[in-house]
């Protein structure tokens, strides 16, 4: 018997921040103007030391004003898309759930679109226009994630694959209204907004919009953390989790919020991102349990190291052209997920 | 059959819970239900008022025949329903409207295994019996492991410990079921056909470590089962259900007439005294 202990969590949690750190320094280095480590280090210090106007470079500045913002974008994108994810997996009692899979993040796109699409006929305070995106995209993703929940019960019971079939169907409805907002609409950066669609980490962010952005991950991560011991019990079974003191409405209830807070703001600042909340949960199943205690905060990590290695990869492997990081993630995601659904229909 | 101090003494952090002595312990007072489809419409199902009580240390089994309504009733016992009229009193506590983390530092269910979404070994899944009795964020402490060290010993279970919930056989996996809900440290055991889908050995095997636990611990043991001999054999008490109606309540001995059982049953059997006292049920092929 060996229960998880408050040491463990941290020591994974320690040796994942590592990872990411590594990571981090590579993918500053990587890129379509080489930069050397020295540099790299001596640039970060300065910033560090709040120098910022000693940067020994102009690549310097390429690495501090754009890979470094960029970064920490895929760092809060991933790790929320990651908690997401897991968040959905024990809601739903499915482990092929995620935002992408289940057409929350297209749901959640279609939302932050009609939100740019109403913000300018609305005179609205600036702080609610800054607001006001993300909002849209969470709405968008919580109205997606009732009606897919909806879809998918069969005799009042949640049936897996007629869930995951009404949200791929839900997916591929949600885009082409999409696909018509966007082509009506006239003005807009077509292209731009494509790109954005698959997955996209380049577009720069306003400051109040990063704010918005790490808030809102700090807080709903917290509030499903509240619930990782009722999660586990939940993947049981609603019932029995009810017979073991799980207050089983108001878990569903935080949980479905949070989930949908986090796949808004994700999408809303970097488009649709796939498969994501996918893999990384099950990668970190893998590694240290399937206890939300570990899973949650693991994963988190696991899906920041995860998106930023893929966005280095999106910004490296055709230099100085791009791919978006959502065509990344889907190139190694369909495949495993493919082969996931595969062993577990036998 | 240790008294019960001596039982006691090897289970730490009681809990707040207070564990009466020979006083009625669960009392069904006048219960009924009716499920509908639908509120405007005719109910579809009745259950029409039940009443019976349970001392600590008894075991009492629901009988019937399929759609008799023997879950709707444990449902009710254990608060997982609101009755339409009447209440189940537990030590003088209303169970439906516990707190669910009350309810379940109470009330522990056994009910029909739903299959697990992700692998656990069996420590795992007995170390949530202790849920009810944890803040949210706590990680399990040395009392937790030894709480279920001793709920796994209590079943015979030690040596499934660290085995794969899905890679031990059905009768191993009752019995760490059972495990975690002794972790529970319930004045109320409750099992939803707890028999079934076990060999005979098992089911026997099973009901005899009901009948030391009740005993041992002071459960009141409350259990739904098809199983008329064994609960003929194991019940101190027998609820007796058809169609919703509560027809007997009482001992097996005074419960199990055989016009009454041929009635119930739709099936020809005959029912002997056994040389403990307790009666016996054959079943008669149909000719």
């Amino acid at each position: 018997m060996r229960p998880i202990t408050l040491q463990r969590l941290l020591l994974q949690c320690g040796i994942l921040a590592l990872v990411l750190f590594a990571v981090v320094v590579v993918a500053l280095k990587l890129g379509a103007v080489p930069v050397s480590l020295y540099g790299l280090g001596r640039d970060l210090l300065s910033v560090l030391l709040r120098q910022t106007s000693q940067l020994s470079s102009d690549y310097g500045m390429i690495v501090i004003e754009i890979r470094l913002p960029r970064i920490l974008l895929a760092i809060v994108v991933g790790a929320s898309l990651s908690v997401a994810g897991t968040s959905f997996q024990a809601l739903l009692r499915n482990p092929l759930a995620d935002p992408y899979v289940l057409g929350v993040s297209m749901g959640a796109a279609l939302g932050a679109i009609l939100a740019l699409i109403a913000e300018p006929h609305l005179a609205l305070p600036a702080w609610l226009a800054a607001l006001f995106t993300p909002l849209g995209a969470f709405l968008g993703a919580a109205a997606t994630i009732a009606a897919v929940y909806l879809l998918g019960r069969r005799e009042g019971q949640i049936d897996s694959a007629t869930l995951l079939l009404a949200g791929i169907i839900s997916s591929s409805f949600l885009s082409a209204i999409i696909m018509f907002l966007l082509t009506t609409l006239t003005g807009r950066d077509f292209r731009g907004m494509a790109f954005w669609l698959m997955g996209d980490l380049s577009s720069s962010l306003q400051s109040s919009l990063r704010w918005v952005l790490v808030i809102g991950f700090l807080v709903a991560t917290g509030a499903i953390y509240t619930t990782a011991a009722d999660l586990n019990l939940l993947l049981a079974g609603e019932k029995e989790a009810m017979h073991l003191g799980v207050d089983v409405r108001r878990v569903r209830l935080v949980v479905y919020i949070a989930a949908s807070i986090l796949t808004g703001l994700a999408v809303s600042v970097s488009g649709a991102i796939g498969y994501v909340g996918l893999l990384v949960p099950h990668v970190m199943r893998l590694l240290f349990g399937s206890d939300h205690r570990i899973l949650l905060p693991t994963a988190a990590f696991g899906g920041a190291i995860a998106v930023v290695i893929a966005d280095t990869l999106a910004r490296t492997v055709v230099a100085p052209s791009e791919l978006p990081v959502g065509a990344m993630t889907a190139l190694v995601g369909a495949p495993l997920f493919i082969y996931l659904l595969r062993r577990r229909m036998a | 059959m240790s008294s019960p101090a001596q039982s006691w003494s090897a289970w730490p952090n009681l809990g707040d819970a207070p564990r009466a002595g020979s006083d009625v312990r669960l009392s069904v007072e006048q219960v009924s239900y009716a499920y509908s489809a639908n509120p405007s419409q005719a109910p579809l199902f009745t259950l029409e008022a039940n009443s019976f009580q349970s001392r600590p240390g008894e075991i009492v089994a629901i009988l019937g025949p399929n759609a008799s309504g023997k879950s709707t009733l444990l449902k009710l016992i254990a608060g997982a329903l609101a009755p339409l009229s009447g209440r189940v009193l537990l030590d003088g506590f209303v169970t439906h409207t516990l707190a669910p983390r009350a309810r379940a530092q109470r009330i522990a269910m056994v009910q029909q295994e739903t299959p697990l979404l992700f692998p656990a070994r069996a420590w795992e899944f007995v170390l949530q019996g202790r849920h009810p009795y944890g803040r949210s964020l706590r990680f399990e402490n040395e009392d937790d492991v030894l709480i279920a060290r001793n709920a796994l010993a209590q079943v015979g279970a030690d040596h499934l410990s660290d085995r794969w919930m899905n890679e031990i056989s059905g009768g191993e996996r009752q019995r760490v079921v059972l495990a975690r809900a002794l972790c529970q440290q319930p004045l109320l055991l409750l099992l939803d056909e707890p028999t079934l889908h076990l060999d005979i050995g098992a089911q026997v095997d099973l009901l005899a470590t009901l009948r030391r636990l009740a005993a041992e611990n002071r459960y009141t043991v409350v259990v739904v089962t098809h199983e008329l001999n064994l609960a003929a054999e194991y019940a101190d008490q027998v609820v007796l259900l058809q169609k919703g109606k509560s027809l007997r309540v009482g001992s097996p001995a005074s419960v199990y007439q055989r016009d009454l059982l041929e009635e119930v049953f739709h099936a020809r059997l005959t029912v002997e005294q056994g040389s403990n006292g307790r009666p016996r049920v054959n079943l008669l092929p149909t000719s």
